[in-house]
This record gives structure tokens, C-alpha cells and sequence, in this order.
């Protein structure tokens, strides 16, 4: 009886480890993994996207939905075959460092100042970012930070740097770094009544504003460029090229650009395809 | 506090409605924390006894080691996993990351412990007052655990039943490791974490509801076998 139970035993961690195995082969089709950001993914333009992609080519994309920063971690590691992510600097080192192929400029959005109504610094209606984050230093107005190393808090860092404030002295109680994505960084400016950078398509998505609107928009410096980069086969051999570059091509081709473009909230567009040629909003 | 009403509506309507989506996803979340579940018993049952039973020098240290291994923190066990599967990796070979079999891994990581340590209280208990007996009878230590295990069982279907409650209801290991993927690796936990982080708090909250349904009614299968065997073989 004894030999028995040991015996079922060993059969079950067997049956265990294969069922474990057959997982991923089972799903061994035409997929490839994409690392991108919350605000792609949030925004709710992959759901729009991705099935027409699906329907082009056949190819289904597994997004990972990080911070920038983050995504691109997991491109450097060769966990992902495509990174489509929103800082242009942290994007260039990570092709120069040789583990993405190139760098491919695909559409932008903007980034707007969200604040209490109450609006405290008084910022509302201003056409400079730099003014508006000058404003909210002097008032010492609570300010919810990203603080996660994503394209928004990149973005947030040069505005701090550009309205020339020195974040390491002027930092104070007012200054929060949640360390956390978009949304939840929203549901704590929203719970705190506190004033946050977020990208448009996230906060047009959003559902738990509270007191908070958009106060500044508009400034041409706000404007997010999102690029998208194949991780390099060289570096990682399991890299799924082919289709990688499918995904690429489709994307930055005019099927692609014409899907982001047809993407809307309320009749508002989110993402402004510019794979050829870069027009900023002005 | 309107939103708790409304959300025990659409929990309500979402487990009547039959939304596919969210069946794929409460049936993803069972399967993993399942056989979770299964591999950690599997693991941490033997170990539970070899501990309760057998005499070596070095054994408290451990019995403390295991205790403390009860509270892994999830982030931590998910981080972890989540670089030995990772591509750059030792084990990215097997390119689990990213799919339900690299959430089986860490929550059986999570919780083998925890079926370990309550299964060694549990079976040593048990040995206290029958290792006499046992002894009488000339059953040798591999006799007697087997014998002890199954004299147990009741106790260790809720032993299990913890195990498994710890496994459905945590977020921070799978979504490190599966990458909360729609359709692939999304969830009950995951996609909570989604509605809350789209400030969808409605519907965040009844998906919550739903998640607990479903663990309520693996508790109630669980204890319904249990009383069914007990009538039947006493």
C-alpha cells in the first residue's frame, strides 16, 4: 500500500510537469509577444488595433503592458520581440546598445496637465507647461509623480527641468512619487486632489476623475512621440523576426497608420499617425 | 457608497449574463491556482510528513525556515521567477514567461511552503499520539506517514483548501510572470488590478464579488466531498 501511494504519487508530479510543458507548446501558433505601455494599452487602443491586425495577417500579439522603462527591460532581456514604447532618448540608447534593430517613429499624442477644479496654483487655461509646473512649485501644490521610470515620468522630469526648478531641492510634502502606472497614479491624484501629468488617451479613458479636468494643454512641448523597435535577433535568437517585422510594417504602413487615426473617445482622436513624416500638433 | 450596490448588480449580471470573456478568465484563474494547488501538494505533503516523522539533526532550523517561508512575500517570489524564466535566464530555454505555465510555477513557489508547514504541524500532532501504537505494530517510518497522512485527510483537505485560497487570490507573482496578457494570461486577480488601475472602480469591485463566488464554491465542493467520504467510509 505504501509502494502504491508513492508510485500514484510520482505519477501525479509527472502528469503535473507535463500538463506544465504542454502549456506553452499548446500555444506555440503564428504570436508574437509585444512589451508596450499602459498608455497604449489603458487607452484602449490595442483592443482597436490588434484585431484588424489579426484579420490582415493572421497574427495574434500578446501585449505586456509596463512603463516604458519596464518594457524596455523586458525587450533587453529578450522576453519580447517588439517594444513600442513613448521616450525617444531612452529608445535611442536602447538600439545603440545594440538589442533593438532600429528605432521607428509611428504616432503621437499629446500630454496634458490634469488638476483639482478648485485649481489651487491657478494654472487653468495657461499655454506653457513650464509656466503651470512653475506655478504649482511656488503654491506648493500637491503634485502626484509617476516616479516609475515610464515615458510620462521622463516626460514630467524635463518639464521640471525646462521650467528650470531643480526637483532635488524644491522637492517637498506637495511632491508624491507613487512609483506606479498611469492609472493608479490618477486614482491617487483623484483621491488627494492633487495635480498630475498624464498622457491624453489614458485620462480620456479613465472613469474615476472625481474633482479633477484637464487645466494645460496644448503646448507643443507636450507632444509624445511613440516609436516602435524589433529587439535584435542577434542578440536574442529567439526573437520571432518575421513576424515581428509583419507587425511592424503593418503598423507604420497605411492599413496601420489609418487604423490609429480611425480610433476615437467620444468622437475625439487619441493617437495622430506619423510613421513618414513628423507633424507636430501645433 | 451607491457603488457597492451597483457593483453586486453587475456581479450579478456579469455571473448570469455568461460574458465569454470573463468566463475564459475565471476559468484560467482555476486552472492555474488548480494545479497549482495539485504540484504544491504533491511537494509540500511529503516533505510536511518527512519533517513531522523523522529525527535529524538540523531539523528545527528547518521547521523554522519553513515557517517563515509561509510569509514569501508574492512580489518577491514573482520577481524571482521571473528572472530564472526570463529568456536571459537559466530556465528561459523552456520560454515559459509569459504564459499560465510560468504563473503555475510561481504560485506553486508561493504556496508549497504553506501546505509544508501547516502539514508538519498537522501529521506531527497526529504521531504524537499514535507513534506507540504504530511502533507496536512494527510499521516502519514510510508506513507509518502514509498511514498518519491518510488518518489526516480532513485536516489536510483544509490544510489544501488555504493553500489554494492563497493562490487565487494573489496578484503580485502572476502578474510579474504572466504579464496579465488578455486572453492569455489575464486573471481574476490580474484584471481587478486593470479595472482598478482604468479607474473603473465598479467594476473592479464586482469582479471582485465574482472572484469570491468562485472561491466560496471551491470551498463548498471541497467540503461537500468531504462530508459525502466521511459517510460513506467514516
Amino acid at each position: 500500500m505504501v509502494k502504491k501511494t508513492a508510485m500514484g504519487m510520482r505519477r501525479v508530479v509527472l502528469a503535473g510537469l507535463l500538463a506544465l510543458a504542454a502549456l506553452p507548446a499548446q500555444a506555440q501558433e503564428r504570436f508574437i509577444t509585444v512589451a508596450s505601455t499602459t498608455s497604449t494599452d489603458q487607452s484602449g487602443l490595442f483592443g482597436h488595433l490588434l484585431p484588424a491586425f489579426k484579420r490582415d495577417t493572421g497574427i495574434d500579439v500578446r501585449v505586456v503592458a509596463l512603463g516604458t522603462g519596464q518594457a524596455l527591460d523586458v525587450g533587453r532581456r529578450g522576453d519580447a520581440d517588439v517594444v513600442f514604447v513613448h521616450d525617444k532618448p531612452a529608445e535611442e540608447r536602447f538600439v545603440a546598445e545594440g538589442f533593438g534593430v532600429a528605432r521607428i517613429q509611428v504616432m503621437y499624442n499629446d500630454f496634458v496637465v490634469i488638476g483639482p477644479k478648485a485649481d489651487p496654483a491657478r494654472i487653468a487655461g495657461l499655454k506653457d507647461v513650464n509656466e503651470a509646473f512653475t506655478r504649482i512649485q511656488k503654491a506648493a501644490a500637491p503634485f502626484v509623480s509617476r516616479g516609475d521610470n515610464s515615458g510620462t515620468h521622463a516626460a514630467e522630469l524635463r518639464y521640471w527641468q525646462s521650467a528650470k526648478i531643480d526637483l532635488a531641492s524644491a522637492k517637498g510634502a506637495w511632491y508624491r512619487e507613487v512609483g506606479q502606472g498611469m492609472g493608479p497614479a490618477l486614482n491617487t491624484a483623484s483621491g488627494m486632489g492633487a495635480y498630475i501629468l498624464a498622457d491624453r488617451g489614458t485620462w480620456l479613458n479613465f472613469r474615476n476623475r472625481g474633482d479633477l479636468a484637464i487645466l494645460v494643454e496644448g503646448d507643443t512641448q507636450l507632444f509624445n512621440q511613440y516609436g516602435v523597435i524589433l529587439v535584435n535577433p542577434a542578440r536574442h535568437p529567439t526573437v520571432k523576426q518575421e513576424l515581428g517585422r509583419s507587425f511592424i510594417e503593418w503598423l507604420v504602413g497605411p492599413k496601420g497608420q489609418a487604423t490609429i487615426a480611425d480610433y476615437k473617445i467620444g468622437g475625439e482622436q487619441l493617437f495622430f499617425p506619423n510613421a513618414e513624416t513628423p507633424r507636430p500638433r501645433s | 457608497m451607491a457603488i457597492f450596490g451597483d457593483a453586486f448588480a453587475t456581479a450579478l449580471a456579469l455571473l448570469i449574463g455568461g460574458d465569454p470573456q470573463l468566463f475564459g478568465i475565471v476559468s484560467l484563474s482555476l486552472q492555474v491556482s488548480l494545479a497549482a494547488t495539485l504540484i504544491a501538494a504533491t511537494i509540500g505533503l511529503p516533505i510536511g510528513a518527512a519533517l513531522a516523522l523523522a529525527r535529524f539533526p538540523g531539523r528545527q532550523p528547518i521547521v523554522v525556515i519553513l515557517n517563515a517561508l509561509m510569509g514569501l512575500p508574492p512580489v518577491v517570489v514573482g520577481l524571482v521567477v521571473y528572472l530564472l524564466l526570463s529568456r536571459a535566464g537559466p530556465l528561459g530555454s523552456l520560454g515559459l514567461l509569459f504564459t499560465p505555465g510560468a504563473m503555475i510555477v510561481a504560485q506553486t513557489v508561493l504556496i508549497a511552503p504553506i501546505l509544508a508547514a501547516l502539514a508538519r504541524q498537522t501529521l506531527e500532532d497526529a504521531w504524537a499520539e499514535h507513534c506507540d501504537q504504530l511502533r507496536s505494530l512494527g510499521a516502519t517510518l514510510l508506513q507509518s506517514a502514509a498511514t498518519l497522512l491518510w488518518d489526516t485527510r480532513y485536516a489536510l483537505v483544509t490544510v489544501v483548501l488555504a493553500g489554494f485560497g492563497r493562490a487565487a487570490a494573489e496578484v503580485g507573482a502572476v502578474i510579474i510572470v504572466g504579464g496579465n496578457i488578455a486572453g492569455v494570461t489575464r486573471t481574476m486577480t490580474t484584471a481587478i488590478a486593470l479595472e482598478t488601475s482604468k479607474g473603473d472602480l465598479g467594476l473592479a469591485l464586482a469582479l471582485g464579488i465574482v472572484l469570491l463566488a468562485v472561491v466560496l464554491a471551491v470551498n463548498a465542493a471541497a467540503s461537500g466531498l468531504k462530508n459525502l467520504s466521511v459517510r460513506r467510509y467514516g
